[in-house]
């Protein structure tokens, strides 16, 4: 048998099931790995296997689970990869964390993030940034980078993240593995630090489909605690195709074409794959999204109005960082404020409070809004011919270290491709489809509303004829 | 200088805020208590811990929607949470779900006063304030009680239809009433689950158009609420006849000095950013979420059930009002009411006597008991006002007859039996007898009497009155002791 390490999360799960693997082995080879992190991908690790007994019964056998720090794990720290929850561990966990405890999948650690899930190269970190497995001067994408690089670099076995304007699909696009966007509601947001709170969506970065498959069936539901939560018309299932006969494909050219800013190597991969899928016997052809171009401007008012709302709660006064004033309120909550959000946060509660303002709240968060409505239209209107839209996940590869930080709006075009489905609800799945100058270039599949387990049969389909080998990255 | 008589007439609108009486908070499933030892009731959600999220109070809605159908409101079919932005130690996330643009009920009106809007909204945190100044400015210390946190709030907005202070004060008893009586909250001023703030302006009489107004907070009782409207209303009448403006500000009414003092300019310098809360979907009012508020309406709300009292049993509009906005008063009226009607039949009290009879038992157990749960019964009552009608007791000794009856129940017959406190009568010769010996110690009123001083005749009654101690009835001692005066 091979080394547990080498296993899918599936695989060892199964044999952990039929008594081939202890549960507490898979933790144990884990953990290891995990304490020899180079790339600060983890916070925090558990410091020993729960020793359950009853793993080999659960579904998910005992295979640990990688948690992106703004979950809530009882406990455990819990702080958006900011400085302002320092210390901060909560008295409760996550609906989806214990959910997927309770389906046998323990926690192995926190992963580092960007900074309240603002960011798109997890450089905008208390932790410091995460480097990218397959080259470490480059970032791994964000904000969900840690557990992307976790899984990558064979850390972690699977992990979740949460995904607002692409916070999963975009670095499991930069560090080659799957990552699934699910429909809004889908899974409970309780006990999640909250970013925006009508995009935010917890979802699973994994080594393959099937994986995330397996770990997004036990994450989804109605929860009592969340309003906005649903439970799905039919359970996801195990993805089986082999091939895409009768799938109709749509490639936006807003989003794929000229003007869309997709580099040329990561086009000829998403080229590629298309010619792949037609020989797997999809259809592909363009379709349009009219206001897709208007997505990231509506993405930059709504998300950060939300975002100005949820982090108001930081003040200093029942946890996390205090930074007392001159025995007056208004300077603990400057001071503390001040000294415990990074940059990118300031600018987007300030952008967002500004766009909340009155006299300016119809002109931006209004608009923003009738532009949110008209991309969900959009895609009705694309999904009235189309089982799916295709499109590159991520208009680049990888990029170095630093390359975008001075430059907010550079690193904001990240989201271009993965923002659209955000504002419409839609789920979405990034595959590994290849590789531009040795580095991963990811290929996003969307849906409509709840299509999450044919979304997976397709991805795994074309997972099987791309057979995408990142075995190198885990050694 | 009463409000009436000055050239300026006052404006007055209401901002009542009422905690609902649900057994758990607006949105999260902690107990809604009241004197509990601090944070004793919270949770990650009433905290605003990380990650936390609301879920709002079905039951909340089904009160909100009781107020607005007893108002008369206009419900929305579909209404909207939104979020009011501002930051202060008592509100944990840094905003307050409120509603704003889409409230649950517009329109309706209580008697003679329009409302507004009435929506729903969650309660702030209680702030305890160590220090002399009582205050977050100048406080040592504040300590924070989440116990409050999250309480389910209705918030009533009336239009500016008051015009006076006492209006204003009339007016919230009889919302507190109505509220009272639908079963929707404790509506306690002192212990804050009714509150109230006032907008007042005033305008030279005759004018339709509105003065600058300001806003009064702080007035937690009715008195307060009267007091600190009235204090408002010269303010501003003095400041302009003296030719200066009204500024448009927020005034702390301090009860103990009956100061107003305004609020800092940073304190009220708010600009909320209200957007749609996106952790609530938007609430819609179903039908059959309607029919259950309509059936859980009481079948007579206090303003109908004193006209009825008025029209159809002819009490006075002011004793109408008194049994009608208590409804333990007014159902136990009603409990003594139908006792008569079955048992007494012809020659019991009327409903004017037996009403009349109700505060003097209100006076005997105390204005905050419920005479239902008092030891006298309301047939006992009733029987008791009939004894009083038919003059078979004086009202004097029925009098103690009801204290009896207070302190240890039974049967006013038995009572008036027992301690012999039945009207004694002409035919009697025990009043004959006591009727002599008055005569016979005051010789000279007496004389008086027969002398034709009618006036005089009072030591005599008197006399009779302390030795019967009070079982004769009045009218039938005069009668008496003129007829053996030779008079009659």
């Amino acid at each position: 048998m091979s080394k547990i390490t080498d296993l899918s999360a599936a695989q060892a799960a199964t044999a952990v099931r039929e008594g081939q693997l202890e549960a507490d082995e898979v933790f144990a080879a884990y953990l290891e790995r995990a304490r020899g992190d180079e790339l600060n991908a983890f916070t925090w690790l558990a410091e020993e296997p729960p020793g359950w007994g009853q793993a080999g019964r659960l579904p998910l056998g005992g295979v640990p689970l990688a948690v992106k720090d703004l979950f809530c794990t009882e406990g455990a720290p819990s702080q958006s990869g900011s400085r302002i929850l320092e210390g901060y561990r909560p008295p409760y966990t996550a609906t989806v964390v214990r959910k997927l405890q309770d389906a046998g999948a323990p926690l192995l650690g926190k992963t580092n993030q960007d900074e309240f899930a603002m960011g798109s190269s997890t450089e905008n970190s208390a932790f410091g940034p995460v480097l990218n497995p397959w080259d470490r001067r480059r970032v791994p994408g964000g904000s969900s980078g840690g557990s992307a690089a976790a899984v990558a670099a064979g850390l972690a076995p699977w992990a979740i993240g949460t995904d607002t304007g692409g916070s999963i699909r975009q670095p499991a696009a930069l560090c080659g593995v799957v990552g699934v966007k699910p429909t809004y509601g889908a899974c409970s947001r309780y006990g999640m630090i909250a970013f925006a709170s009508s995009l935010d969506q917890a979802g699973p970065l994994t080594r393959d489909v099937t994986d995330a498959a397996l770990l997004l069936s036990h994450m989804v539901g109605h929860d009592g605690h969340d309003a906005t939560s649903l439970d799905l018309p039919g359970p996801i299932e195990l993805p089986r195709s082999e091939d895409l006969r009768g799938l109709r494909l749509g490639v936006p050219e807003e989003l794929t074409g000229s003007e869309s800013g997709v580099e040329p190597g990561v086009r000829d991969c998403f080229e590629a794959l298309l010619a792949l899928a037609e020989k797997l016997g999809a259809s592909v052809a363009p379709c349009r999204l009219p206001h897709a171009p208007h997505a990231l401007s509506a993405y930059y008012l709504i998300a950060p109005a939300e975002a100005s709302a949820n982090l108001a709660r930081f003040d200093g006064v029942r946890y996390g960082l205090r930074v007392d004033g001159d025995a007056d309120l208004l300077s603990l909550y400057e001071r503390t404020r001040a000294t415990g959000f990074g940059a990118e946060v300031k600018r987007r509660i300030m952008l967002g409070t500004y766009a909340l303002s009155s006299g300016y709240y119809d002109a931006y968060y209004g608009t923003a809004q009738k532009v949110r409505t008209k991309i969900s239209e959009d895609f009705r209107e694309a999904f009235a011919e189309f089982d799916f839209v295709v499109t590159p996940t991520s208009p680049w590869t990888a990029f170095e270290l630093g390359a975008k930080t001075e430059d907010p709006l550079a690193m904001y075009l990240n989201d271009f491709c993965t923002v659209p489905m955000s504002l419409a609800g839609i789920p979405a799945v990034s595959i590994p489809c290849g590789l531009s100058d040795g580095l991963p270039v990811g290929f996003q599949l969307a849906g409509p509303a709840f299509s999450e387990s044919r979304l997976l049969d397709a991805a795994f389909a074309l997972e099987q004829a791309i057979d995408f080998d990142a075995s190198v990255v885990r050694a | 200088m009463s409000d009436e008589a000055s050239a300026y007439e006052p404006v007055i609108g209401l901002e009542i805020h009422v905690q609902l009486r649900t057994r758990t908070k607006m949105f999260c499933g902690c107990q809604v208590s009241f004197g509990d030892p601090p944070n004793t009731h919270t949770c990650p959600t009433c905290l605003g811990l990380p990650g936390a999220l609301p879920v709002a109070n079905e039951r909340a809605f089904h009160f909100g929607l009781m107020i607005g159908l007893a108002l008369g409101s206009e419900i929305a079919p579909r209404s909207l949470f939104h979020r009011k932005n501002y930051f202060y130690p008592d509100n944990p996330k840094g905003y307050q779900i409120s509603q704003y643009d889409i409230p649950l009920c517009r329109g309706g009106h209580l008697g003679d006063v329009r409302i507004h809007r009435v929506h729903l909204e969650e309660d702030a945190a209680k702030l305890n304030h160590i220090g002399h100044s009582g205050r977050i400015h100048g406080a040592d210390r504040s300590w924070v009680d989440f116990n409050r946190c999250g309480t389910p709030l209705v918030e009533i907005v009336t239009e500016p239809d008051l015009r006076s202070a006492e209006h204003a004060r009339e007016w919230l008893t009889d919302l507190r009433e109505t509220l009272r009586q639908l079963g929707v909250s404790d509506v306690n001023m002192e212990e804050g689950s009714l509150r109230c703030d006032a907008n007042v302006s005033v305008r030279p009489r005759g004018s339709e158009e509105l003065g600058t107004k300001t806003e009064l907070k702080n007035m937690n009782s009715f008195r307060f609420l009267e007091r600190g409207v009235r204090a408002e209303i010269e303010r501003q009448i003095s400041l302009v006849e003296a030719g200066e403006s009204v500024i448009q500000q927020t005034l702390h009414f301090d009860p103990s000095t009956g100061d107003l003092t305004p609020l800092r300019s940073k304190e009220e310098a708010h600009d909320y950013r209200y957007f749609p809360e996106p952790d609530l979907v938007p609430v819609l009012a179903s039908e059959e979420m309607l029919a259950a508020a309509r059936a859980d309406l009481p079948a007579e709300l206090p303003r109908q059930r004193a006209r009825r009292f008025e029209q159809e049993l002819g009490l006075s509009p002011g004793r109408a009002r008194e049994l009608a906005f208590r409804v333990e008063l007014a159902d136990y009226f009603e409990a003594a009411l139908a006792a008569v009607g079955q048992g007494n039949g012809a020659g019991g009290p009327d409903p004017v006597e037996l009403a009349n009879w109700i505060p003097l038992l209100v006076e005997r157990i105390g204005s905050a008991a419920d005479p239902a749960q008092s030891k006298v019964a309301p047939a006992s009552l009733a029987t008791l006002a009939g004894m009083v009608a038919a003059r078979d007791v004086s009202r004097d000794a029925a009098r103690e007859v009801l204290a009896k009856l207070a302190a240890e129940g039974g049967d006013p017959r038995e009572i008036v039996e027992r301690e012999g406190l039945g009207t004694l009568s002409g035919e009697g010769s025990e009043l004959a007898v006591i009727v002599a010996k008055a005569i016979q110690s005051n010789p000279d009123a007496a004389e008086q009497v027969r002398a034709g001083n009618m006036r005089a005749i009072g030591p005599l009654v008197g006399y009779v009155m302390r030795e019967t101690r009070g079982r004769a009835e009045g009218g039938e001692v005069t009668r008496l002791i003129r007829e053996r005066l030779g008079l009659a």
